[in-house]
């Protein structure tokens, strides 16, 4: 492994988990429901795909990261829509 | 330098785990609990990531990849049953 990629991947790795915890922060300290989605929806996605970006760079089960990857990024809006939808059903969201 | 940023990595996403138990504590609603719950087990998965890049073991995606589709399936069920009273109608 040579040692810029590694560099690269710690950056990464780095950024991925500091996104992850902006994003647990936005969850907690936002006043809102709609605007606690924002949170989750978007800084958490881009901390798992840093994260995984950066195990791709360091030479891992490449195809696994990818799939986990996309699988995240195609189900996080789904999921966001439907607690957003629940919360309007019961009043929770004006 | 990987290991360092891996340690690091860990302590923020524990503290993202951190603030996300605390949110599904005290949410006001019950759609805050599903939306903690949520970020609960994204990051359970990133950390299970994490995990598999320190030790590089395989078995571990496979792992987060099962934990990503088991958490997304119970959000989208938890919500539909909120939402209309019934999960398969």
């Amino acid at each position: 492994m040579s040692a810029p990629l590694e560099a690269l991947s710690a950056i990464m790795i780095c950024t991925g988990g500091l996104f992850a915890l902006f994003g647990a922060l936005g969850l907690a300290r936002f006043p809102d429901l709609l605007t606690r989605l924002h949170g989750p929806s978007k800084a958490t996605t881009l901390g798992i795909g840093g994260v995984l970006l950066g195990s791709v760079l360091v030479g891992g089960e490449s195809l696994r990261e990818v799939l986990i990857a996309l699988f995240v990024v195609l189900t996080t809006p789904v999921s966001a829509l439907c607690i957003a939808r629940a919360a309007r059903a019961i009043g929770e969201a004006r | 330098m990987l290991e360092t940023a891996i340690v690091f990595a860990t302590a923020c996403f524990g503290g993202a785990l951190l603030l996300t138990l605390w949110r599904l504590v005290r949410g006001p609603g019950a759609c805050d609990r599903i939306l903690a719950l949520d970020t609960l087990y994204l990051n359970v998965a990133a950390l299970v990531v994490l995990h598999g890049i320190a030790t590089r073991g395989a078995w571990q995606f496979e792992v987060a990849l099962l934990i990503a589709v088991l958490g997304f399936i119970g959000t989208v069920a938890t919500a539909r049953f909120i939402e209309r009273g019934d999960i398969v109608h």
